[in-house]
């Protein structure tokens, strides 16, 4: 607490607290439209945000149960969102598993040990980063155009081509955990050599336990980016049954047929989680993602 | 720095662990089988004729057997993983990518030389010759193969011909045709039938009793079929119908008829440095080029300072102590950031759809006005930005209000002492003390939205479009989704000009992060 005030706190607090609040309006009611749209009748209804003609077709429409009109017709989910929910978690959850397998080994690696080509290896990874995965789709798709044609679960219309392209994006996280390796002390990990260990057993059953909360970090920030993966799986993945949300969701706002309500449903039930899980998290994955620049 | 002994290259003993043993024969058993699979990959595209994917693997095999086998190189073993990640995925599609640049690999240039080649020799013509109709035949459950002659005239040999009863999947040898009487006895396939079997049948060729060979011309008839090319010594293909010259052109990947028409399809060739000086001197490439060229400039440019601004105002305001309430309005204010870009995005364009979206229903209502967000560039454009500050200031809200946190508070105390009002503590402690932090966090900001493809992929497309550009280009594009529209929407997909454009991208990021690299100082 400031020992020195200056005067006229209290109109300046509202004036704040105004602003703020104007602000904060602005911001949330996109995301309070979508909700309210979600639960209104139709596909262009408009009005106010507490809907005046309330309906969950849509809400069944996206669980993709098929929904019985008041006239007696019956209207069959658009898309299969609650598949395309089921594709995001499971490539997200595979890639970002194997994301943290490889870069906390990489990161144990720069954070403990010196070798040839270090410094380099280092600042090389995180020039290469930069370089967006949209302007190599053409050698990416003929990569696995290719590879498909040896290995079918490799191949072009597969979660397995997917899963392994999101490989290439490890510097953030191995730079996220090295630093977080480097501030804890390697006495122990010396302690526990001096009496035996290998290099591996250091790492396995004295680092890695230690740093459980990284790892958590890591694995739902590469979790995350998984999900929000749009151009990749848009090139690699063909089928209505294969997509992930990512690439279907637009399928509601098509040119020349928009589902505003059906998406607005679909949004919200697999924005959500998502949502969620971010919020919950977010100190930590605030934490790394901005501590690869905060130390300067 | 505590150094483990692996760095060191200490030799390694027997354990005295059986389990231990058991764990490092099982790693090298699974390194070796890594390394056959590999292997197997190098010789099966080796034998495809992709030398570029069979060096890729030779590479990564090789390393991995090398990294994985060397004691000395314990301390690699651990990076290895990542770094094949990133070098397969990564590195090798960049350099896949700057190598493409230099040809004219495009939808018209895609098969190799051999393939177009074969293409070409595999096309057929129907020759002089009395044709017949067919009908199949069943018997059993084979089929005859039944042909009458077409037309009245008089005929040297005979007018109906029967095949032996066929298996149905029966091709590839020449099949000998008999002269017969009359249709043989038996139910005739319906066309439905016929059309099943369109592909053995295509396969088939017949041989009449006085050696005339006839193809399948037809859904109901059986020609002789000759191959329309025939292959010359020097490489050049002769047109056996008009006696045409085709001469395989290498300089663009073609084959040319003799009045210089380009016949597709085409071959991917090397072409130099022609994509890189289309896009700087062709007028309908060079015009949209720079045209979004400076939007991709203007746009992330003034992404970074609304974003910058709005989020460093908020922080300021979330910073003041007597301020209530703050962990709710933080909350509620990285709201934008927490949601899935693809979804907000899609939210906002639906809102500003300009017939029953909600932006234009309130104008409508409070001003009268109804402005078309995605027919009008300029308005296309401040869509955009509007669109992409609010995804973006919650970052540089965090950002800062990080970095504010870690101003000493006496700073502002002594401030208040002498005088200073919020402003100058504003303009004078806070800004010029945030400032140096954040500027390599304002390049990689920079770099990401100047790269920013899921924005305008999902909001606008790049529409409306510019008018008059040889390439799909549009008034919103940027340089990356160009990019991507002429590799894979465009009818043309020309992969060259994609590629030659992507590198030049990548010079740019190169030198946007070597600069961040250099402001940061980062420590390795």
């Amino acid at each position: 607490m400031a020992m020195v005030q200056p005067r006229s706190i209290r109109a300046r607090k509202l004036g704040a607290h105004l602003a703020l609040l104007g602000f904060v309006a602005m911001v949330v009611f996109p995301l309070l439209l979508v909700i309210s749209i979600s639960f209104r009748e139709g596909n262009f209804a408009t009005g106010s945000l507490i809907p005046e003609r309330f309906s969950l077709e849509h809400w069944a429409l996206a669980f993709g149960i098929p929904w019985e009109r008041a006239d007696g017709s019956v209207v069959q989910p658009p898309f299969p969102v609650l598949l395309w929910l089921w594709n995001s978690i499971k490539v997200a959850v595979v890639s970002s598993l194997m994301i943290l397998a490889l870069s906390t080994t990489s990161a144990y690696a720069f954070a403990r040990m010196r070798f040839k080509g270090k410094a380099p290896i280092l600042k090389g990874m995180l020039i290469f980063q930069m370089f967006p995965a949209v302007l190599s789709l053409v050698a990416l798709y003929a990569l696995f155009d290719r590879l498909g044609q040896l290995v079918p679960w490799l191949g072009i219309n597969t979660h397995g081509a997917l899963i392994l392209a999101s490989l290439g994006a490890v510097a953030l996280h191995i730079w996220t955990i090295k630093g977080y390796f480097e501030s804890i002390d390697g006495s122990l990990e010396e302690a526990a050599m001096v009496d035996g260990a290998s290099t591996w057993q250091a790492f396995r059953h004295i680092l890695l336990p230690l740093s459980v909360p990284i790892l958590v970090v890591v694995f739902i920030l590469a979790f995350i980016m998984s999900i929000m993966e749009y151009p990749m799986a848009s090139v690699l993945l063909l089928d209505e049954d294969k997509l992930t949300l990512a690439v279907g969701a637009q399928q509601y706002l098509a040119e020349h047929n928009q589902r505003w309500g059906d998406f607005a449903a679909a949004a919200v039930l697999s924005g959500l989680p998502i949502t969620l899980v971010f919020l919950f998290c977010q100190r930590w994955i605030v934490g790394g993602l901005t501590s690869g620049g905060v130390k300067g | 720095m505590f150094v483990t002994n692996a760095s060191r290259g200490l030799p390694r003993h027997r354990s005295r662990y059986p389990a231990e043993r058991y764990t490092r024969w099982a790693l090298r058993a699974l390194t070796a089988l890594l390394v056959l699979a590999t292997l197997w990959l190098v010789v099966a595209f080796h034998l495809r004729g992709q030398w570029m994917f069979s060096l890729l693997f030779l590479v990564l095999g090789g390393s991995l057997a090398i990294v994985f086998g060397k004691r000395e190189l314990m301390s690699h073993r651990y990076i290895f993983p990542a770094l094949a990640g990133m070098g397969v995925f990564v590195i090798f599609p960049l350099v896949y990518t700057i190598g493409i640049s230099f040809s004219n690999y495009s939808s018209s240039n895609l098969l190799s030389e051999e393939r177009v080649r074969a293409q070409f020799l595999g096309q057929t013509y129907q020759a002089e010759g009395q044709a017949f109709d067919f009908q199949l035949v069943r018997e059993g459950n084979r089929t005859r193969l039944y042909l009458e002659a077409k037309g009245a005239g008089d005929l040297e040999g005979a007018r109906q011909l029967v095949s032996r009863p066929l298996a149905h999947a029966e091709a590839g040898q020449p099949l000998a045709v008999e002269p017969a009487q009359a249709a043989p006895s038996g139910e005739a396939l319906g066309i439905r039938e016929v059309i099943a079997l369109r592909d053995a049948l295509e396969a088939l060729t017949l041989v009449t009793p006085d050696g005339t060979e006839l193809k399948m011309s037809g859904l109901r008839s059986f020609a002789p079929m000759l191959p329309r090319f025939a292959e010359n010594p020097d490489g050049s293909l002769t047109d056996r119908r008009d006696g045409g010259i085709l001469t395989p052109d290498h300089e663009h990947g073609f084959f040319v008829t003799e009045d210089g028409e380009r016949l597709t399809p085409g071959w991917p060739v090397a072409v130099g440095l022609d994509n890189y000086t289309s896009i700087f001197t062709d007028p309908d490439i060079r015009g949209p080029f720079l045209q979004i060229f400076v939007w991709t400039f203007v746009f992330a440019g003034l992404t970074v300072v609304f974003t910058l601004a709005v989020g460093f105002v908020l922080a300021s305001l979330l910073q003041w102590e007597h301020l209530r309430g703050k962990a709710l309005y933080r909350t509620l204010l990285i709201l934008p950031y927490a949601v899935p870009a693809f979804i907000s995005i899609l939210i906002f364009k639906g809102m500003f759809n300009q017939n029953y979206g909600e932006i234009n229903l309130i104008l409508e209502n409070l001003f009268g006005i109804s402005p078309d967000w995605f027919t009008d560039p300029a308005l296309a454009r401040t869509m955009l930005l509007i669109v992409n500050t609010w995804l973006g200031y919650p970052y540089m809200l965090l950002l800062c209000m990080g970095l504010i946190q870690s101003i000493p508070r006496d700073l502002f105390e002594a401030s208040a002492v002498d005088g200073g009002g919020p402003l100058t503590n504003v303009f004078r402690i806070t800004l010029p003390l945030i400032l140096k932090p954040l500027t390599p966090l304002l390049i990689a900001a920079f770099a990401f939205n100047f790269n920013n493809f899921v924005l305008i992929a999902l909001l606008t497309e790049g529409s409306p479009d510019i008018l008059g550009a040889s390439t799909p280009a549009g008034t919103t594009d940027l340089l990356v989704s160009y990019t991507y529209r002429i590799a894979f929407q465009d009818a043309g997909q020309n992969f060259g000009l994609a590629a030659a454009i992507a590198t030049l991208i990548f010079l740019l990021v190169v030198g946007l992060s070597a600069l961040n690299l250099r402001l940061s100082k980062v420590k390795v």
